[in-house]
Formats: C-alpha cells, structure tokens, sequence
C-alpha cells in the first residue's frame, strides 16, 4: 500500500461487508465496461527519496536571473518568516471560511488585509482578493458595465500589454467594446479624453505608474468622465501608494492591481494576488468575497463572510462575476509583510527601489546606446530608447546572469527601441554598476 | 479566553519588524505634488508581535491536519509535505515569468510533463495550466465553446444547458462567458431526483441554439451519468460541445476518463483532486484540457517542446486569446506535478476506488438515522437530507455546528439545492476506517441528543473560539475594515 | 401565512395595493419567510420607467437573493428609503412596508394579478 492511503486488507473487507457488496470493483458497477478499458502513460509511482533526486534534477535546469524587468512582476524581499507563517496547517490546508466559529484565523487575516489595501488606495472598502492584477482589471470592467449598464470601456493605451490582453479576452466574453485611449510621450492622452467619451462608456481604466514606469497625472480626469457618468478604474502597484497619492484622492471608483510587489516571491509567474477596492456605493455589487465584522451568541466580536448574496452560489447566473476560490493564502502573505514593514519599512522599501531606479536612469542616459525618450516623473520603472536591438541585449545580459528590461517590441513592433528597466531595493550598487558596465560595452 | 486582538491592536508608535540594509546609493527628490498628504495607517509591530499575533489567528482554524474535513465536493485530502518543500526550492520561486526558455527548462518541463499527465487521466489530448481556479478554468472551457462556434461561423448559439444539481459557479460562468443559462431536470422518482441528466427533458431543450452541455461526473450527489454516452451522442449530434467540470474527479482516476466519454473540453481542480493545498480558498489551479480539434483555441502563453527543448509559445489564431498575466499559479503546479510522481500509474487507480469505498461505508452506515433520498451505490460523495426524523426546528445547519464541538469540519450543507437539508459528504480516501468510524459514532451521539434536547444542538456550538454569529447584522450593517470598528 | 384579502398578488410573490392612480408594490409575508433575514432591498431610482415584468429591485438576504418584479407598469413615483437603513421591516410586517409607489399606466393589467384566494391556494400547493 501507499504512505498516503490506511486501509489495510482487513479494513476492506469489514467495509465491503457493511455496504454488502463483495469487492471494490462492485462500486463502480454502474460505469460502462468500454469506458473502463484504457492505457495510462504515466510514470511509475516514485518514492521520496527519487522525487528528492528527480526534483533536484529539474532545478538544476532552471538558472534564475538577477532581474532588471518588472512588467507586472517585481523581486522585492520576502521577510523570513512569512513562509514559515503561511505554512502552518491551519492556514494553509484549510478551505473557504464556510463554517465562521472553526475559521476566525482566515477571516481575521482576511479582515486586516482588507483594511490595509484600503488604507494604501484610499478606498471605502477591499474585497478579500482576486486571482491576479489583470483578472482583477477585467472584473472592474464588468463591475463598471453592471453598475452603469452601459457596455463599453475606454482603456488607456499606456496599460501593461498583458493585462490589456486579458481585458480583451474578458471583454469578447460579455460583447463589451473596448476602446484605447491613445498615449502621449510615454503618458495616457487625457487631452484626448472628452472626445473619446460617449453616452455609451461605462468607465476608463488607467494604470498609474503604467507599462513604461510613468506616474500618471489624473488631475481633472475624473470631473471629465463625471459629464458622460463613466467611472474611473485605476489599475496600480499597491507598493507604491507608501509614497503615491492614493487614487482616491483622484476620484477613483474601483482601484485594482496585482499586489505581488508586496513581499511576493516571483514564482515564475503565480501565485500573485489581484486586489480590487472601491468606493462604498459600489460595495453591493462588487465580485468575490466580502468578510465583515459582526458578534457571536455571547456578544463577542467575530468576522464573517458577508454580502454573499453578491456570489456565484446564491445568485447563479445572475451574479456579476463566477469567482469562488480566490487567492486567499497569498492575502495572508500580504498581510504579514505590511505587518512587518509598517509604514515606515514600506517606504524604506519603496524608496530604496526609486532612488535605485534613478541612478540606473542617470547612468544609462549618459551612455551612447541610450537616450530618454520623454520626460515624466518614474517610480521604480523607467523607459530608454536604445540603438541597440532588444534581444541581442538581453541574451547578452543573460549570458552574465541578468534578466534584462522589458523589451516593448514583444507586443508591438513600432516600438521595438524602447525598453523598460525595473529596479529594486535588491539590486545592489554593485549590479547595477555591472550593468552600466555590460551594456556600455555593446 | 482566546486571543482576539487584530494586528492593529498590537500596533505601538515607533516599533519596527523588519531590517534593510544601508544603500550607498543617494536621495533622488521625489515632487511633492505626486506624493501622498497622509500616510496610510498600517501597524507598528515587530517581528515577535507578528510571530505571535498570527499563530495565535492560526490556532483558530479547522485544517485537514487538526480533524476529520468531510466538506463534500471540495475533496479535503491530504496536502503531503515533500510537496511543499520541494516547490519551495529558489529554484523554482526566485525567477521572473520573462526569463528566457533556454534559463527555464526545468520549470517549462514541469508545466509540459503536467500537461501531458492531466491528458493520459482524462483522456484529452493537451491541457493548459493557466487558469488559476475551478470557475476560472469554467470561464475558459466556456471561452473556448464559444469562440469554436464563431470559428464556424455559427453566431446564434447562445445557450448552455446546466443541470439543476450544478455547482453554482456553472451557470455563473455561463453567464459571464455571454451565454444564456438553460436548466435540465434531472432523472427523479417520485419527489426524490438523484441530479443525473432525464435524457428526455436533454431532448426537449437540444437544438441548433445550443452552443454545449457543462457537467460533473459523478453529480454533485455522487451519482456516475451511467447515460453518459448516449448524453454525449445527443449533444454532438445537436452541433453542441461538452463540458466537464472537473471538481469530482477524484473517484475515477484510472477508472473511466472524460475523454473517453465523449467530453471535448475538461477542467481539473488541482486544490482538489492532485492534493495542493486550499490555502483558506486558493491559490488553486484549474487547468483545462481540450481534444485535438480544439487545441487551437487555448489561451495563451501555450508551452511547447521540440525536440528535447521547452519553448513558450504564442497562441495560435483561433486563441481566445491571454486570461492570466503569466503561467497561472505555476508553484501550486509544482506542487501537483510532484503528487502525480508520488502516487504514479500504480496508485491513482488506488485513490478513486478507496474514496469510493469510503463514501459508501458511511453512507451505508448512517442511512438508518440520517435521511438518504438516493440510496445506491454512490461515488466519492452522497448527500443526506437532514435527519431522517427530526424534531421540530431542527434542521441541517444544527447538526452541522453540533460536529464542531466534536472537533470534526462538518459537511457542506444546503447545497446541492436539491434538497432542502442538503448534507453533503466527502470522505477521502486518506481517512482510516478507525476515523470514519468515529465520525458514524459521532453523527449517531449527535442525532439522539437531536432527541433527547434539541436545544443541545440549537446552541452548538459550545467549545469554538467563538460561537454562532450574527450574519444578518453583519450583512445589514457592513464593516468591513478596522476603522468601521472605531 | 398572512394573506390580505384587499391586495392583488402576483406568482412571483409581490403584492400591489392600489391607491387612486397609484400602486404600492411590497413582497409577501411567503416571500418574507422563504428569504429568511432580510439584509438589504436594493431600490430603484425615483422616476424611473418600468414594465410589467421588469425587474426593478432585489431584496436579499443572508442566504438568498430574489429579484423583484414590477407587477404593473409605469413610472416609479417613489422609493421607501425607510428600507435601506432598516431592511429588516420587510420581515417584521412586509404588507405595511412597501417598496416602490408606481403610478399606474394600464389599470387593465390589474386584471391580470391574482386575489386573495387565488393567491392563498398558490402558496398551500
């Protein structure tokens, strides 16, 4: 038998008998025999110590990089002992907090992360997360159709390409039109805005800093919308609201982003974490899970699931989204490191990654292979244009154990010199001087 | 008393739970007109505040290790540690989803090989691991029917057919995939329906404005669609596609496979069949798998070999295009790709048949005192309707609170919507016949207290960190951060 | 179950009291009671145009929701905005509390609507 699995031959037997049938085969009586006729090619069962060593194998194949690109995903410190907290069982194996009375520790943590993205964005209230950043863009478009009923949306087109990809997909969906925004060195066209309006849009979206590393200006964009009843959808890093005006403070009526930066490991992609907050008046319609504070039978305070009659279990197919399962663990995550970091330590951090980024700016600038292609405020991202040819670069800056920019002519050719460098409070002095080392050497 | 402080509450001016080192590098100005007026109010703790603080939060939760979880449909088997341990490797979490191909063999291996194994238990030709949940994989498989119809020209199918037994995400998704929801009843006798698919209620819905059928198999009562391939037949030959909602697939592993029951398109629930964790409700993963005829539409990025080489690759044409930023949730992949390795060919078989033998002993075994609307052989799972003579105002969510002071997670209740007591219950096959025999013992104490003094479990329960709560106040009245609590 | 003898009702479970060109439209004392805890009554805008069938509200609660059809046509005169801080009256008299005034346009689709009897006989099956 296997580790995993007790029954021994005796057990069968005195289960067999209580149900009344002979043998295991029985159970499955009801299936037909030509559906049970088939060949697996699957390997054989492996013990732990070969999984041990095939595992170590497959590491081997992977040489993680020293990172210079963001685009979505940024390598930010993990403090020590968040691992070691999201381990321990009750958190990690347990399931939806259905039963509130033996899941207090979920709902709890749930609770305090929902207040921390509130204070960072400014918003009334968070909901208790999405699968990642562009899900969660493309749910605040459904948001923003169902509460305006009205059925298209204009996205600006300084959006991350993934994320404006996944708006597309989520769009054709539910037959919503989307629309761009056009861009302005580096920066949306707000210029551009009242033109593109009309009676018809539901919302703009907007991603502040966006996919070249530039602090939006929303000043005056949400008195603008307010003239057609559009909302404003601010997609940004959570990380930076240490230091940035909150989107609130623009007018915002959903803000959502991927909160990766917040401590998360890269992992190749996921598991990140979507956030959404908005305003009040949106709370009742908002998708996923809610928790609220409420009292047991002897009056003490407790937290709860609530507004469920928002979700896919009780409305069916009048709910506004089909999410169930979240990205609860990584809301724990979260959590933990805004615990640790505290105002104080998030900027550290924050700052730390901008001043790095500047001096990497600064630097390269000066290079011959460089120059700026505009001049707005950056964070921790910036845009070059480059004479040298984005792929050569970068499997030159590979061959040295770097993970070079993001190279904007993946997504769209007409931009094929420019590149977007991300930099962090890791990268030390010494990298970055490398890298102004290599490169100047192309 | 237990602990009930919030992290807020531990918060003292001052206080740090982190170190950074110095940076040589200098202060670059920042204008004062893009920065914030106020920072946002976050706690002030040090480590061992934090350390403290959420382990005391942790003792508050029922997980797989602390007791018996029989929460039907969400298939609460064990979340082995090696597998946690190994995904945790920097080798696999400290790289970037742009690396280069040529720096990430070894993960794109782990995401082909787990692709290719998904297919050889389900009988589809390819998968892909994307999707980062159950309804996430739903909405693909759905994006997926759609955009297969519209590759034919065919524009006027809009409706899925969904039976009454569905799990509530199935409709939503539906809906949220732009289609219109069409319910079929399902087979009953008398008052009493065992939610597989009435082939003449299929009939009268079946027409050319049908775009596909979404299913689970076995039903969320258990129940193997034994009509399977004549429900396939039908909606083939009606021009539709079908779905297989994977969260019940436990129970035939390297028994039957969809694929060969005539489904076109399949979603796994990682989280549940191949053991990652729930993590309190996700991350999950819910990979969807295709036919050969279908594979063009799968989203991207799609991850390829040629040769001995792993490539990412951009989706064809027909993609329905990018639903995730990047892999999915690729380290809860690692986690299944090292389950499947452990339990191999040999032993998948080995886990449908004993989850099997499980539900059926407990059924089999408290059918006397709790109400069994279907009483057949079932799969993985079965729903009891309540007690089977309750005494007045004693209902179903009575029985289920009473179980947590026996320190077991009850079953899910009131769904499927079926019935209106609905007990749902999954015992996996990690669970020892000594526990299910505790959980029997225990339900049958639980039904005679339900005798002797309902009030007993009225009240349940007695011995929680905290007991039953207000829902409608908190619901009434939001507060839904710390300052509403202020 | 509490069924009015001088109301309309309709299958779905709401009731109209007509008043002069007016109708008031609630939820039954069945429908109260199959809902459970009443939460929240999402309600309409004032002046807001509706047809017989429409959805025009919903009234939820904590384990169900239920969408709230306007029984006749017309335009929405008035909202009882008691209701959204104090959802709970639809559970502790839902014939005293309605939801939405609507004046009347097609006093000809009262016929349509059940009585009492007709009502009472609906909700016994």
């Amino acid at each position: 038998m296997h580790k995993y699995l007790p029954h021994t031959e005796a057990d069968i037997k005195a289960m067999l008998d209580a149900i009344g049938v002979e043998r295991i085969e029985d159970l499955f009586a009801e299936i037909p025999d030509s559906l049970k006729d088939f060949e697996m090619d699957l390997p054989k069962a492996h013990s732990e110590m070969e999984l041990r060593k095939h595992f170590r194998e497959l590491a081997k194949m992977n040489q993680p990089l020293i990172p210079f690109a963001g685009a979505g995903a940024y390598d930010h410190y993990t403090p020590s002992i968040i691992p070691y907290l999201i381990e321990r069982q009750e958190f990690l194996t347990a399931y939806t907090p259905y039963q509130p009375e033996v899941s207090q520790g979920t709902l709890q943590y749930v609770f305090e992360y929902q207040t921390m993205i509130t204070e960072l964005t400014g918003m009334d209230v968070s909901n208790a997360s999405m699968y990642d950043g562009a899900t969660a863009t493309a749910e605040a478009m459904f948001l923003a159709q169902a509460t305006r009923k009205k059925n298209r949306v204009l996205v600006s087109a300084t959006l991350n390409p993934y994320v404006r990809d996944v708006i597309d997909t989520y769009a054709h969906a539910k037959g919503i039109e989307v629309v761009t925004l056009p861009e302005v060195d580096g920066a949306s066209d707000f210029s551009a805005l009242e033109g593109s309006l009309d009676d018809d849009t539901a919302a703009l979206i907007v991603q502040s800093p966006n996919v070249y590393g530039v602090i939006e200006e929303l000043e005056g964009v949400k008195e603008t919308l307010k003239q057609k009843k559009a909302l404003l959808v601010v997609n940004q890093d959570p990380s930076t609201l240490a230091y940035l005006k909150p989107p609130a403070d623009h007018g915002a009526d959903i803000v959502v982003g991927d909160a990766q930066p917040l401590g998360i490991p890269l992992y190749f992609g996921g598991p990140y974490i979507g956030y959404m907050a908005a305003t009040k008046k949106l709370m009742r319609k908002m998708p996923g899970r809610i928790c609220g504070a409420t009292e047991d039978t002897d009056g003490r305070r407790a937290f709860v699931l609530t507004l469920q009659a928002r979700e896919q279990h009780i409305r069916r197919d009048k709910a506004t989204s089909n999410i169930c399962s979240n990205q609860s663990l990584m809301a724990l995550f979260v959590t933990i490191y805004l615990s640790l970091m505290g105002v104080k330590g998030l900027k550290d951090v924050q700052k730390t990654s901008y001043n790095h980024a500047h001096y990497l700016y600064e630097n390269l600038k000066g290079l011959k292979q460089f120059e700026a292609p505009f001049e707005r405020p950056f964070f921790k991202e910036f845009t070059l244009r480059t004479t040298l040819d984005a792929e050569k670069m970068n499997q030159a800056l590979k061959e040295k154990g770097y993970l070079g920019p993001f190279a904007h002519g993946t997504y769209d050719a007409s931009k094929a010199d420019l590149v977007t460098f991300a930099v962090t409070e890791k990268r030390t002095k010494e990298e970055m001087d490398e890298l102004i080392r290599i490169l100047g050497a192309l | 008393m237990a602990y009930d402080k919030l992290i807020f509450e531990r918060s003292s001016e001052g206080r740090v739970g982190y170190s950074l080192p110095e940076s040589p590098v200098a202060d670059y100005d920042i204008d004062a007109s893009l920065t914030r007026e106020a920072d946002p109010e976050l706690p002030e703790v040090s480590e061992f505040d934090v350390i403290r603080h959420y382990t005391n939060l942790s003792f508050k939760n029922h997980g797989i290790e602390t007791g018996f979880y029989p929460l039907g449909s969400c298939t609460m088997k064990y979340n082995p540690k090696i597998n946690q341990e190994l995904s945790s490797n920097e080798a696999f979490t400290a790289v970037h989803p742009l690396q280069p191909a040529e720096s990430v063999q070894g993960l794109l291996k782990i995401y082909y090989e787990t692709q290719r194994m998904l297919s050889e238990v389900s009988g589809m030709d390819t998968y892909s691991l994307n999707p980062y949940a159950g309804a996430h994989g739903e909405l693909v498989g759905l994006l997926i029917i759609k955009a297969y119809h519209e590759s034919k020209g065919d524009h006027k199918r809009t409706k899925i057919i969904v039976p009454d037994s569905a799990h509530g995400t199935n409709p939503a998704s539906a809906k949220v995939a732009g289609f219109d929801v069409v319910e079929v009843a399902s087979n009953c006798e008398g008052d009493t329906c065992d939610g597989t698919v009435n082939i003449e209620s299929l009939k009268d819905v079946l027409d050319d404005e049908v775009a596909g059928i979404m299913l689970t198999n076995p039903n969320t009562l258990g129940m193997f669609e034994k009509d399977i391939l004549k429900v396939a037949e039908l909606v083939h030959e009606a021009g539709g596609l079908l779905y297989y909602d994977g969260a019940n697939l436990n129970p035939i592993m390297g028994v039957a496979r969809p694929g060969d029951m005539g489904f076109d398109i399949t979603h796994i629930n990682l989280h549940k069949t191949f053991s990652t964790p729930h993590g309190g409700g996700g991350p999950g993963s819910g990979p969807v798998g295709v036919t050969k005829e279908l594979k063009p539409f799968l989203p991207a990025p799609i991850v390829r070999k040629a040769g001995d080489f792993y490539l990412v690759d951009e989706a064809s044409e027909l993609s329905i295009g990018r639903i995730s930023q990047f892999f999915g949730n690729m380290n809860v992949v690692v986690k299944a790709y090292a389950y499947m390795l452990s339990t191999g060919r040999d032993y998948l078989p080995e886990i449908a048949k004993l989850s099997t033998l499980n539900a059926n002993y407990v059924r089999e075994s408290l059918k006397d005192t709790y109400e069994l609307p279907v009483d057949e052989i079932c799969k993985h799972e079965f729903v009891f309707d309540g007690l089977k003579n309750p005494p007045e105002g004693v209902r179903a969510i009575d029985v289920a609170k009473r179980l947590l002071d026996f320190g077991m997670h009850p079953p899910t209740v009131y769904f499927p919507l079926l019935y209106k007591e609905s007990m749902m219950v999954e015992p996996v096959e990690n669970e020892s016949k000594q526990t299910l025999d505790e959980f029997i013992k225990t339900m049958r104490t639980i039904a005679k207290e339900a005798e002797e003094d309902s009030d007993t479990l009225k009240n349940a329960p007695y011995t929680t960190p905290v007991r039953r709560l207000d829902e409608a106040q908190a619901a009434r009245k939001p507060r839904v951060k710390f300052k509403d609590l202020l | 179950m509490k069924v009015p003898k001088n109301l309309y009702y309709t299958d779905t479970h709401e009731w109209v009291k007509v008043d002069g060109d007016k109708a008031l439209i609630g939820i039954t004392d069945f429908a109260q009671n199959e809902l459970g805890e009443i939460v929240f009554v999402e309600l309409p805008e004032e002046s807001d145009p509706v047809e017989k069938g429409e959805e025009f509200s919903a009234v939820e609660s904590t384990k169900a929701a239920s969408e709230i059809m306007s029984p006749v046509s017309g335009v929405i005169v008035e909202v009882n905005n008691e209701l959204e801080e104090a959802p709970e009256l639809l559970n502790e008299d839902p014939y005293k509390y309605w939801i939405v005034k609507i004046e009347l346009e097609d006093e000809s689709e009262l016929e349509t609507l059940k009585d009492a009897d007709a009502y009472q006989k609906l909700i016994e099956e």
